[in-house]
């Protein structure tokens, strides 16, 4: 709550926001405190105005994507999904459960047995009525490999999911107190029959039923008016144009042809954000750029040669000269103040060119350089980045090279390859999730080849305990190992940064992902 | 028929076989091609997903086990049942698909053409009758100017200044089943603005000097001479002369105006052939790239067929045989 105010103020001062709606929105955090939920902050203003046709343009499609949600992997296809599909439950922008077509969540103490009530008389887009085989047979759907969903990996611990009444419940083979989180993964819409009829049918309960879908190119839909959620869905038809020029992209927000982007680039968002008509928002997710180093490789096998980097980088000049601003300082963790159960308390490591030439010494390194790799397919700006980080780490004595990589086959050759290298990582609703998938020693995409069994432990241990308190004090030391003794360098958590004509009201930052999380359509309306 | 045809047939037949062989020849180059790219379609698939067992899994599916020899053969017999195969990444039907695509690509080069091509042979003609004085190098001058700058920064200068600032013309060109005709042509008037811009020169050009090259004729200064105004002299006799040359340069750029227009339609988001091979290639999907190469192959070979026919029926000697 602290952090938004002092961030409108802050806005405030650079006049991105009217008075009107500072007022606005500091009333809707005090009605959100004394509510204790955080559901209302859009719609404790104005009445919701219906009707008209948004436009939004979107980078980020492609024509091979594929309607079929369990193969969404980009932003125009997740956009997609969240027209017409809903998802069991969903993650709030304060990082909280909110219900969706399950009413609600319970789990029981141990965290292995999880049981989803399921609203009832929900309707899909073809009239027939959602029921609880639904939603096992979706569930299914993505705990099979077969069908490549991109929820596999969440699915993995889940060893039976079976109809109970108007319940679904869910047994996992040991204990997971992120489970509901795992549920509002964005691949896991609930398809009539799971999908198996016709995975691309794109027949869903959400906001708008699809018109016409040309991949690529443009989507377009119209309004469900059987939605089960009358408090969204303000626009009587949605379009989605895919541009991924995005220079393209801004001239149409600016020209009007549409109503909202998104991935504006930060260095023209401020520029941007000063032509008539158009703001930019952007809010603090939990993508995070990153250096690798394999842990298990020379030099990198040497704690101190780690640390002698991680002194050695400075995080301020690159979130302002990469970031142009748009986003905060990492913490060699890759976990943010967006996570829950975050701890504020880790000590922030500075940019220190006497530690760094201190640890460097003690590596005993023969001084030859230190190879990184870097394509600007790792993250945008990144041979920059690595550039201003070989500069600092000259001053601290410290001989890096720079061998630019092509962007084509980055993924396959380098990253995860080679011991030292740039990469991105998109984030995770929670910590479990983010350290299962990149830093325990079992995971496939252990990309610092990190294996301590200390820190392992203290993961696995995390993960079934339902005791909040204590679960904070275990992520807590495991951010402590990893920020002292991982081979990850994370200079930067990036913005998520969007545009809209001053048509659209209603508009609210959610960590979650751009767009609001996905929901810009269905949140906001037309002034 | 047992004696040979009219030499002219017989001419075009031969062009046409050589055609379909040099078509051939690029199914050929364009396997290769596919096949020494880094890489494989699965891994582009999976990118950062990869693990080797997902990667052995889709490998199998997708049939890129078997040797390269049986899969261009099982490809180019597809291809002459007109059966282009399906898109490795989407399942999607490549022919249906790529129908679409060609259909807009055409559009939009339609209709640059159709300004594109009277405009510069006339502004050519204008340049001729001109010639050396300012009607002539303000054409010259104008046609150079913009056929030098790159075609995206032409996108954006036009962007900036009819969609941006005064609001005319829409910046995204993109087209899409259920606008009616009028609308799609609203929306592509810029693209087709900057391409005419980017081809005209080039034209405007050829036109101007394959004219001027028949203006020394004997004949002209015969028409000359009979008191006929300068235009018709050069209209009526001079450009029917200089049609070879002026055809080869306006084929040219028509199959420039199909095959190489990616960087416009990226700037202007048109649904053409160029994105949709573009995004394919990044994800290796090789039976689209393949066969959008063929169809750019094919355009190209047909396009450069149909000048060298009318080449020859323009010329008298090739349609009067002795």
């Amino acid at each position: 709550m602290k952090d938004d105010l002092a961030r409108l103020v802050d806005r405030i001062d650079a006049a991105r926001i009217s008075r009107r709606s500072f007022l606005n929105r500091t009333a809707a955090f005090g009605l959100t405190a004394a509510l204790g939920t955080s559901f209302l902050p859009g719609s404790a203003r104005a009445e919701p105005k219906q009707g008209g046709i948004l436009k939004i343009g979107l980078g980020g499609g492609e024509t091979t994507d594929a309607l079929d949600p369990g193969l969404a992997d980009g932003p125009a296809s997740f956009a997609v999904g969240r027209q017409w599909g809903d998802t069991l439950v969903n993650v709030t922008a304060t990082g909280e459960i909110e219900p969706l077509l399950a009413e609600s969540v319970t789990g029981n103490a141990e965290g292995t047995v999880w049981t989803f009530a399921i609203r009832q008389g929900v309707k899909f887009h073809n009239g027939a009525a959602l029921t609880t085989d639904d939603v096992v047979a979706t569930l299914k759907r993505h705990s099979d490999e077969a069908s490549k969903s991109g929820a596999f990996g969440v699915m993995q611990g889940i060893t039976e999911i079976k109809a109970d009444g108007t319940n679904v419940v869910v047994t996992l083979a040991a204990g997971n107190a992120d489970l509901p989180y795992l549920m509002a993964d964005y691949h896991l819409i609930v398809q009539p029959n799971g999908g198996l009829d016709d995975v691309n049918a794109a027949i869903g309960t959400g906001p708008y039923k699809l018109v016409t879908a040309e991949a690529g190119v443009h989507y377009s839909f119209t309004r469900n008016t059987d939605d089960w959620n009358t408090a969204r869905g303000h626009y009587d038809e949605v379009e989605l144009l895919i541009i991924n020029d995005a220079t393209a992209r801004s001239s149409a927000l600016q020209s009007g042809q549409v109503h909202m982007i998104n991935r504006v680039e930060p260095k023209v968002a401020k520029l941007l954000g000063r032509s008539p008509g158009v703001m930019v928002k952007n809010v603090s997710g939990r993508g995070h750029y990153v250096f690798i180093m394999h842990c298990n490789t020379a030099p990198f096998d040497n704690k101190d040669l780690r640390l002698a980097l991680k002194y050695a980088i400075d995080r301020q000049e690159m979130v302002d000269k990469i970031l142009d601003g748009f986003g905060g300082i990492g913490n060699d963790i890759p976990i943010n103040a967006s996570y829950p159960l975050f701890d504020e308390t880790l000590e922030q490591r500075p940019f220190d060119l006497a530690k760094a030439t201190e640890h460097y010494k003690a590596s005993g390194h023969d001084g030859s350089p230190i190879v990184l790799r870097v394509a600007d397919g790792a993250f945008p700006g990144a041979v920059d980045a690595a550039a201003l980080f070989q500069q600092s780490a000259a001053k601290a004595g410290i001989p890096l090279e720079i061998k630019r990589e092509p962007d084509d086959g980055y993924w396959s050759n380098v990253w995860n390859v080679q011991p030292f290298c740039a990469s991105y990582w998109g984030g995770r609703p929670v910590q479990d999730q983010m350290y299962s998938t990149a830093y325990l020693s079992t995971a496939d995409w252990n990309d610092t080849k990190y294996n301590n069994p200390e820190f392992d432990a203290l993961i696995l241990q995390a993960r079934s305990e339902t005791d909040l308190a204590k679960r904070k004090e275990l992520y807590s030391k495991v951010a402590h190992i990893l920020n002292d003794d991982g081979g990850v360098i994370c200079p930067m958590f990036n913005d998520f940064i969007d545009a809209h004509t001053d048509q659209v009201t209603g508009w609210e930052g959610d960590p979650n992902y751009e767009m609001m999380g996905g929901f810009a359509s269905s949140k906001t309306w037309f002034a | 028929m047992s004696h040979p045809g009219h030499p002219i047939i017989k001419l075009v037949v031969q062009r046409l076989a050589l055609g379909l062989i040099l078509l051939w020849a690029a199914s050929v180059l364009i396997f290769v091609g596919t096949q020494i790219l880094p890489g494989d379609v699965a891994q582009s698939i999976l990118g950062q997903s990869a693990t080797p067992e997902t990667l052995a899994n889709l490998r199998a599916e997708l049939g890129l086990n078997e040797p390269a020899l049986g899969r261009y053969l099982h490809w180019a017999g597809g291809v002459l049942h007109g059966d282009l195969g399906k898109a490795l990444t989407n399942g999607q039907d490549i022919a249906h698909e790529m129908a679409g695509r060609l259909a807009n690509t055409l559009f939009l080069a339609g209709c640059a053409a159709a300004i594109a091509v009277p405009l510069a042979i006339f502004l050519g003609l204008l340049a001729v009758r001109y010639q050396g004085r300012w009607p002539d190098r303000l054409i010259s001058g104008v046609t150079l100017a913009t056929v030098s700058v790159p075609e995206f920064l032409l996108g954006y200068i036009a962007i900036y200044f009819l969609a941006v600032r005064f609001r005319l013309l829409p910046s995204l060109a993109t087209i899409y089943d259920g606008m009616t005709l009028g609308e799609k042509i609203y929306a592509i008037s810029m693209p087709v603005l900057v391409l005419v811009l980017v081809v005209l020169g080039h034209m405007m050009r050829m036109t101007r000097a394959a004219i001027l090259n028949v203006m020394q004729s004997p004949y002209v200064e015969t028409a000359e001479l009979k008191g006929l105004r300068p235009f018709t002299v050069i209209a009526r006799h001079a450009l029917p002369n200089a049609v070879a040359p002026v055809v080869n340069v306006v084929m040219l750029n028509l199959a420039y105006l199909v095959v190489g227009v990616v960087v416009v339609e990226v700037v202007f988001v048109y649904p053409g052939m160029g994105q949709y091979l573009v995004d394919h290639v990044s994800k290796r999907d090789v039976p689209v790239v393949q066969a959008c190469g063929l169809v750019f192959a094919a355009v190209y070979i047909g396009l450069n067929l149909l000048a060298d026919v009318i080449s020859i029926l323009a010329n008298p000697r090739l349609r009067h045989p002795k």
